[in-house]
């Protein structure tokens, strides 16, 4: 044997050696991680999460929801892009919701989730998301957790400082990310004649405190800079509006270079109380436009597309007291507004410092015209003036703040890849952590609110690489919870996200749970093509149209056999689900279909239109595995060449008929 | 010397089972006290009985044939129930009606339609029929009088005056 005294030093040298590599590399998931995180994130099996999380799905155009802090996806919530899954912008119901003045969009690029608030505080009941590239703002209702609204936003393009309300969720705001000319203007010019022709715009959405639909109560024609993010004030600046702005050099190409030469941009404090003052007295131009509205009804369980012709626009250089710029370093990003309301925190994304700016300061300034000049008839205030003060090398690349409720501001670093915190009185650097990697966004569940829950943080990832199993040259973004409870910063988990997060919003699981509708009541669907009962059920032909009037319930559809269709009919199958209970939905699909299937809830009646294109025979199915006899829950229909005669036949559960068959 | 280590570690299992059995974090605290909080509101069911079922109805007063009650309970039924349930003998997808309330009493049949899941899982007749049909019957969420109006169809149908 050897001698073990010789042995020891090794091992003890051995050992020292890796405590010492451990310190000086950089941050692993393993040392980042905090010990006791599986149990902080551990919700058991049947036991629910303590917070809603809502994602936006970014390049998908969806809504994803989690659960906190177990990070498990609880839906997709479809809302700018069609669902096959669903049959959302598939079914004849949903289309219309995906109608716009360029026709049908299947698509969308959903950035920035916004919760419903009263007295500042999420409420629970709508959540916001605005669509980015043919910009719309959508309304999302809680009760359902489906997409009630869609409002398409005209002289804008590219809606991206939106979906943003106001403490008692009065206005949604959204701003036009490329200034474009205006709708009736001809936009038909030459690109370099940017500067002359093309403008910016925000505009101020009400939403009706009752139910929740939106409208444009207001434009505000504006400069023709790129509007970018956007926070409303609250408390002392309840009644103002912030926005970030970059290209104030009104470049139209290669703006990474020309948008980056001035040394600072704007923050623009915009006073909605004012605009809405002046919109009651009857100020501002009526303006021809045409753009959809799209509305979701419960009862009917049917969407309707109207196309609105007309906003009202208030110019900014008509109105003087409206807007305000406060001078902002390197092109700012994140425009976020403390919980107290009186401090507002741009974001340069080239700039090595973060200027938090005091809304008091900015009112006193105001009040004694003390202006360092103006931008295109804006008032520009001086940036000494309005600061309260600079967070000084808070990393690289700073683009999003958030709050706890402890007096602390977390910024998002995307090049240096971390959430630093600091103070909001102070402005002192208490805390960094790494992220993995090239942070975006980042949330705490309440952050923009008056009342943040702080808990938890979720910074949203825009680079994966090596933090899951590969998965070819695509992987899933990765979001990451964060513990900040305590003084520091403490990683609990990683989890993989739809599309591509941008902002999300969460909510205590009790302010939502108890809302949630289990089913929809039969008695009060309105649909005009239901069918209440079996006894109902009938298909009837209208030229070339066929009404398949059927019903669903576990487990055979009614009719189950259908003849006498045509090569050339529309079909419709309307399909009601007679089910009364939670969480029985049936399916519904007929083979060569090249739309989606149907999804259709408890007591909701959903229709899918199919052209049969050669004669033959078309079985069909539920897609929903229902009860044990799902498999059962078939049927035919029977499809004959044009101009057949074969009659509109339809049945269920009737027998054979009893002819003689040679042997 | 190798008990005492067996020993040992078995003590320390124990005790860490122990911590971590009764170790909770407050959200795990509060979901189970929202989930007792929700059981505390469901209807308090009387012990079950194999004649009168499980549920809120413990007596049900029959007359003559109320026949507005009885037009109610037919169009509930063509629209809930007409999919399964035929009104002759015949078996569908759960048994014809035809003889219900002389198979049941009027107690167990409203109990079943309004608590229809607790009965499958606890009821030996519901579960008898179950393992006949298969098909769990849909809880088609009745109101109180839309079962009582039901049970007059029933009787209706079943022949009574």
């Amino acid at each position: 044997m050897k001698n073990p005294t010789k042995i020891l030093p090794v091992v003890l040298a051995g050992l020292s050696l890796t405590a010492t590599m451990v310190g000086c590399k950089p941050k692993t998931a393993g040392t980042a991680t905090a010990t006791d995180a599986a149990s902080k994130v551990y919700v058991a099996p049947g036991k629910y999460d303590e917070l809603y999380n809502f994602v936006s799905g970014g390049f998908s155009g969806q809504v994803a929801v989690y659960g906190l802090p177990s990070g498990r996806l609880l839906r997709v919530i479809p809302v700018f892009s069609q669902d096959p899954e669903k049959g959302w912008g598939y079914s004849e119901e949903t289309i219309p919701m995906l109608n716009t003045s360029h026709g049908f969009v299947p698509w969308d690029d959903s950035h920035h989730p916004e919760l419903s608030q009263t007295n500042g505080e999420v409420d629970g009941r709508w959540l916001f998301i605005n669509g980015n590239n043919t910009p719309r703002v959508a309304r999302l209702d809680l009760k359902t957790f489906r997409t009630a609204e869609i409002i398409e936003i005209p002289n804008s393009s590219g809606n991206h400082s939106s979906a943003f309300t106001t403490p008692n969720s009065e206005y949604v705001v959204a701003g036009t990310r490329f200034s474009v000319p205006m709708d009736n203007e001809n936009g038909d010019v030459p690109i370099n004649t940017y500067k002359q022709n093309f403008k910016g715009n925000v505009s101020f959405l009400s939403v009706d405190p009752q139910h929740g639909n939106m409208k444009i109560a207001f434009q505000i024609m504006l400069p023709g800079v790129d509007f970018d993010l956007a926070h409303s004030g609250k408390g002392p600046s309840d009644g103002w509006f912030f926005f970030s702005c970059y290209n104030t050099e009104r470049a139209h190409t290669l703006l990474e270079v020309n948008a980056s030469e001035k040394d600072k941009d704007f923050i623009m404090a915009l006073n909605w109380k004012m605009a809405e003052q002046l919109i009651k007295e009857g100020k501002g131009k009526k303006q021809a436009v045409n753009y959809a509205h799209n509305t979701w009804d419960e009862a009917s369980h049917s969407a309707k597309s109207v196309m609105e012709k007309e906003v009202t626009v208030l110019d900014y250089k008509d109105y003087p007291g409206l807007v305000y710029l406060m001078p902002c370093p390197k092109s700012p990003h994140g425009c976020d507004v403390s919980p107290s309301g009186e401090y507002i925190v741009g974001s340069g994304k080239l700039a090595a410092l973060v200027p938090v700016f005091s809304f008091a300061k900015m009112q006193s300034a105001i009040s004694a015209k003390n202006f360092e000049g103006d931008y295109q008839g804006i008032p520009v205030l001086k940036y000494e003036d309005v600061l309260h003060g600079e967070v000084k090398k808070p990393g690289l690349g700073p683009l999003h703040t958030e709050f706890d409720d402890k007096g602390n501001a977390y910024t998002s670093m995307f090049v240096s890849s971390e959430i630093v915190k600091w103070r909001l009185s102070d402005l002192k650097i208490l805390d960094r952590i790494p992220t993995y990697y090239s942070i975006g966004h980042l949330h705490i569940p309440g952050g923009d609110s008056k009342k943040p829950y702080g808990k938890y943080m979720v910074a949203y990832n825009k680079i994966t690489k090596d933090r899951y199993l590969p998965t070819g040259p695509e992987l899933a973004q990765s979001a990451q919870l964060i513990d900040i409870s305590g003084d520091k910063m403490k990683l609990l988990l990683d989890y993989p996200t739809i599309g591509e997060p941008h902002y999300a919003q969460s909510i205590v699981a009790e302010k939502v749970k108890g809302n949630s509708l289990k089913f929809f009541k039969l008695e009060e669907n309105k649909h005009p093509y239901k069918t209440m009962g079996e006894k109902e059920t009938k298909v009837v032909r209208e030229g070339n149209k066929v009404h398949v009037y059927a019903t669903a319930i576990r487990s055979h559809f009614a009719p189950d056999n259908i003849e006498g269709i045509r090569v050339g009919d529309e079909v419709y199958f309307h399909i009601t689900n007679l089910e009364q209970d939670w969480d029985i939905p049936h399916g519904f699909a007929v083979k060569g279909a090249n739309t989606a299937e149907l999804l259709i809830m408890p007591g909701e009646t959903t229709t899918l239109k199919w052209k049969p294109e050669k004669a033959g025979m078309y079985p069909m199915y539920c897609t929903d595995f229902c009860s044990a006899l799902h498999q059962e829950m078939q049927g035919y229909v029977r499809v004959s060449p044009a101009g057949s005669n074969v009659p509109i036949k339809f049945s269920l559960n009737q027998k054979d008929s009893t002819v003689a068959v040679a042997d | 010397m190798k008990k005492t280590i067996l020993a040992f570690s078995a003590f320390a299992i124990v005790a860490l089972a122990a911590c971590g059995g009764t170790e909770k974090s407050p959200e795990q605290t509060a979901t189970e006290q929202a989930a007792s909080a929700d059981a505390n509101k469901a209807p308090e069911n009387p012990a079950a009985d194999p004649e009168r079922g499980m549920g809120k109805f413990t007596s049900v007063e029959l007359g003559p044939i109320d026949a507005t009650k009885a037009a109610a309970g037919e169009k509930e039924y063509e629209v809930k129930c007409a999919s399964c349930h035929k009104l002759t003998d015949e078996k569908l997808v759960g048994p014809g009606w035809k003889g219900v309330t002389e198979r049941h009493k009027p107690e167990w049949i409203m109990n079943f339609v309004t608590n229809t899941d607790e009965m499958l899982d606890k009821d030996p007749k519901a579960q008898a029929m179950l393992e006949i049909c298969l098909v769990r019957m849909p809880n088609q969420n009745l109101t109180d009088d839309d079962a009582r109006n039901l049970l007059e169809f029933m009787r209706k149908n079943d022949g009574a005056k």
